[in-house]
């Protein structure tokens, strides 16, 4: 193998260094103590007990778990069997509008399919809350979710699934004796994209949400319009810690299913 | 028949020819299309019990489609599939008495090899002691025994193709169906398997169904072989009858080398044909019953193994030709030599000749002026 | 077939395809006739004309364009597209710039870091959207982090007051789309058989020439996939103008925003979301293209 030139080593340190020290800057001010973002007042925790007395935000907090877990569950079952319809069924009737509404959300503008989904639960005149914004995350989690599968679907040999129908394997059988088990790493991954999208939203969530229904990122977005405080940089920072740890733990899980899987 | 009676070599295995045997498995007019494309046009044939059956054509030519019919994945436009005497056109794959092994084997890579082995026996929900035996006996059937916990990705590909064939035979099909069972095999790995399946086909008695492109391969194994070319069955019969009596040039190209001359029949005496060739001159050969009319345009095809290559003119008044060595291949066993007749932009010719003994001096060198000359049992008669 | 497993794979198909009909097309189809409707200071607020399909006809002759007309006619609007655009095609291209060397760097790198690198580009997109415009507002603020190392370097004697102004806002929207240009650029050049690169320099070519004549032009699907995928959310975008930007950077989707939740014009925010996406078809286009060109590769 060559060794990397110094112009590309350059141009590695440069890019991942733009892409990290923001994340790296704010979580060290999360542990400042002075509340002057200008001044390092020295190590504290300080902020992150603040946090803990926040109740409004640990509300949020818990009621942005509950949808983004709800969602995630929608998003990765309804995308798991639009993936299996694009890559397994062939042709049906309205296949080109089918595949088109699934990939259409990837590349909608947030404040479209936020702004749409908002008419139509008018429309119908239902409650809006906790309910509506999980249709809406579930709606735009299902295109991801589907793509991750199918990518995994299309990668495995489907004569495996042949020959467990030729050994005399029902159409449902086939499906949770041999196509689950291959592309469960693939499910779980479409899980968890679901899932970090909805926890991330704001516009859609802002859109479609009610009274009483207040999410994470909308409680975090009204903080920062009022202005940088170490106590958002702890929040920023747990949420930060939390993602990185479930990546991590993913990435393992999947590397370690490749090795058994093939 | 010719008169050299070729058949099966088991001789005494010829369902084909009894009117009283019952097939296992018929085509009726079987068709299959593909958008626009026919992959399979009205195909009828029958398979018997206990036959070793191959079909033989190049890639595209819709072997695959009729076996895949045949397994439940695809369902035929026209005709109907029988097994037993049962319609089972219509009879999705789970429900059918037919397994298959795949060209990729098609092993589950998340399970073990013996649960790969009792995945068929489990669908049929048998007893777990049952399935437990039956799947030992089918490592040993193959030669695997012990190797059951592993994975299929801890094997050779050799081991690999094993244990498709024993999850395939664990079920006891009626029909086994193989689909291009030696194409990730090395050469010499191949020889010793298709023995080996050849011999457990007789042993077990299910009937076979081979689908390859190697003729050889066909050829080594088949009780009887089918040659396919665009959808249709061109030729059905016992290999050496393939090759000995291709029904026409297709079939006699496909299946073996052969060099072919037009020419016009200009007599027919019994079982003797005379045809006239502008290149070689009057052609004799020996056809049984041979249905020509005096002056059709027919092709003469003589195989390379059947020529006799020779320095000095042979005596025999037909069946020569003079012309002079253009190439000459050495591959051990057998040395090809062209011959050219007619000069440059002539009739090129192969001739095979064995190398039986190791050190003699090689008769021919290139540009040498020979003579070729054949039996009257050589030559053959081919439709265009 | 068995009865039950083909009820199962009829659902595979029939349970995404009707949830997308509700929840996707039929919303679409909502905003289509709100925009033609006109504005209500009623909850909700518009005045639906439909009543109906007894009234169909008179429902059709009450459609208007109307809303489209006050986009056209009003500069904001236009200066809004128009910035909107700009800052999006601007963003795309220094996210070229940026991406493009770093994709080549790391399909360049030992076979064995490639993974890691990769995750690398990937993790931060994993992080929240909020938190990574947060950061910029500590960083770009005057008196923030850039301003003290910049002082501290002795290399600038003020603030450099770029919080609220264009620059934060690129800034914001490379920063945040970046991924999506480096991943598509990656997965082209890893793919890109070294040995061609030694035929070219076998024939004759300087490693300059090779670049320019063959990695570039193989890596134009990647190109052009990055480009969409970085420019048709720039142009939507809400959250960066909203927080980096100034009262002077006027994007669409922060324009529908204020339309909807400020004005409270239901019908004229759906005409700007109708608009804005007819923007997007050209560049949804060449994603489309990017796409084929990839699957028509080996």
């Amino acid at each position: 193998m060559r060794r990397l030139g110094p112009g590309l080593i350059l141009a590695l340190v440069a890019g991942f260094a733009f892409l990290y020290l923001p994340i790296l800057a704010l979580v060290a001010y999360s542990f400042n103590a002075s509340r002057l973002v200008t001044v390092w007042g020295g190590f504290s925790t300080h902020w992150y007990g603040a946090l803990l007395s926040n109740q409004p935000l640990l509300d949020a907090a818990w009621l942005s778990i509950r949808l983004a877990f709800v969602s995630a569950t929608l998003a990765t079952a309804l995308g798991t069997m639009a993936a299996l319809a694009l890559a397994r069924h062939g042709r049906f009737r309205g296949r080109m509008l089918f595949s088109g509404m699934v990939l259409a959300p990837l590349v909608m503008p947030e404040v479209i399919t936020g702004l749409s989904l908002l008419l139509l639960f008018v429309a119908v005149d239902v409650e809006r809350g906790f309910w509506t914004v999980t249709i809406a995350h579930a709606t735009f989690g299902l295109g991801f979710a589907c793509i991750v599968v199918q990518a995994r679907l299309a990668g495995f040999d489907s004569s495996l699934e042949e020959a467990a129908r030729d050994l005399g394997a029902t159409p449902l059988v086939t499906f949770a004796t041999v196509t689950l088990p291959l592309i469960w790493p693939a499910v779980a991954a479409a899980w968890m994209l679901a899932f970090t999208l909805s926890l991330d939203d704001l516009v859609i969530a802002s859109f479609t949400t009610g009274p009483g229904a207040t999410t994470l990122p909308m409680r975090l977005y009204s903080a920062i319009r009022l202005g940088v405080s170490p106590e958002i940089n702890a929040a920023c920072t747990l949420m930060i810690g939390a993602v990185a740890l479930a990546v991590i733990a993913a990435s393992l899980l999947l590397k370690r299913r490749q090795a058994v899987g093939g | 028949m010719r008169k050299a009676s070729p058949g099966s070599l088991r001789r005494a295995f010829q369902p084909w020819n009894d009117p009283a045997a019952k097939p296992l498995i018929e085509f009726r007019h079987v068709t299959k299309r593909f958008g626009g494309v026919t992959a399979v046009a009205e195909v009828s044939l029958s398979l018997y019990p206990r036959e070793f059956f191959a079909l033989l054509g190049p890639s595209g030519c819709g072997k695959t489609t009729l076996m895949r019919m045949l397994a439940g994945f695809e369902t035929p436009d026209a005709g109907q599939i029988l097994l037993g005497g049962t319609d089972i056109t219509e009879m999705p794959p789970h429900l059918r008495p037919v397994n298959m092994m795949f060209q990729s084997y098609a092993l589950f890579p998340h399970l073990s090899v013996a649960d790969n082995i009792a995945y068929g026996l489990k669908r049929e929900r048998l007893p777990r002691a049952e399935i437990a035996q039956r799947v030992a006996e089918m490592l040993a059937l193959v030669k695997l025994d012990g190797l059951g916990k592993r994975r299929p990705d801890q094997l050779s590909g050799g081991q690999r193709q094993r244990v498709a064939l024993a999850r395939a035979l664990a079920k006891r099909p009626k029909l086994l169906l193989l689909d291009e069972p030696m194409a990730a095999l090395d050469r010499k790995l191949r020889e010793a398997t298709q023995f080996e399946l050849m011999d457990l086909q007789s042993e077990l008695g299910t009937t076979f169904m081979v689908v390859t492109h190697d003729q050889d391969e066909a050829m080594t194994m088949a009780d009887r072989m089918a040659v396919m070319d665009h959808g249709r069955l061109v030729q059905i019969g016992p290999p050496d009858v393939i090759y000995e009596a291709p029904v026409n040039a297709y079939v006699a190209s496909f299946v073996g080398d052969i060099n072919v001359l037009e020419g016009h029949v200009v007599a027919v005496e019994g079982d003797l044909v005379r045809v006239e060739t502008g290149i070689t001159g009057m052609v004799e050969l020996d056809e049984e019953a041979p249905a020509l009319a005096i002056g059709a345009s027919v092709l003469v095809g003589l195989r390379p193994e059947k020529l006799d290559l020779s320095h000095d003119e042979p005596p025999q008044p037909f069946n020569k030709v003079a012309g002079e060595i253009w190439d000459i291949g050495y591959l051990g066993d057998v040395t090809m030599v062209q011959v050219m007749v007619g000069g440059e932009g002539g009739w090129l010719v192969k001739v095979a000749l064995t190398n039986r003994r190791r050190r003699a001096a090689r008769p021919f060198a290139w540009e040498d002026k020979v003579w070729l000359s054949w039996d009257v049992e050589a030559g053959l008669v081919l439709k265009p | 077939m068995s009865g039950r497993s083909h009820a199962a794979s009829r659902l595979v198909v029939a349970a995404p395809y009707l949830w997308l009909l509700l929840f996707f097309l039929a919303p679409f189809a909502i905003v289509l006739r709100m925009a033609l409707s006109d504005a209500d200071t009623a909850l909700p607020p518009y005045a639906p004309h439909f009543e109906g399909f007894a009234t169909l006809r008179e429902f059709l002759g009450k459609l208007d364009l109307e809303n489209f007309r006050l986009l056209a006619d009003d500069a904001l609007y236009w200066d809004s597209y128009l910035q909107s655009l700009r800052l999006a095609g601007l963003t795309t291209l220094i996210a070229l710039a940026i991406g493009y060397p770093l994709a080549y760097a790391m399909a360049a790198a030992p076979r064995h870091w490639r993974p890691v690198l990769l995750v690398l580009v990937v993790l931060p997109f994993w992080t929240s959207f909020l938190i990574r415009v947060y950061a910029w507002i500590g960083i770009l603020r005057p008196d923030g982090l850039l301003d003290i190392v910049l002082g501290g370097l002795g290399l600038t004697d003020e603030p450099l007051r770029l919080l609220n102004t264009e620059a934060a806002v690129l800034i914001g929207m490379v920063y945040s789309y970046l991924p999506f240009m480096v991943l598509p650029l990656y997965a082209m050049l890893e793919k890109l058989d070294r040995s061609l690169l030694e035929a070219a320099a076998d024939l004759g070519a300087t490693p300059v020439t090779a670049f320019l004549t063959v990695t570039l032009p193989l890596s134009l699907p990647g190109i052009l996939a990055g480009a969409a995928l970085v420019f048709i959310p720039s142009v939507g975008e809400f959250v960066i103008p909203d927080l980096l930007g100034g009262p002077d950077t006027v994007m669409i989707g922060k324009v529908l925003w204020n339309e909807f939740f400020s004005n409270r014009d239901w019908p004229l925010a759906s005409a700007v979301a109708i608009v804005l996406l007819v923007v997007l078809v050209l560049p949804l286009a060449l994603l489309q293209r990017a796409r084929q060109g990839r699957e028509a590769q080996p």
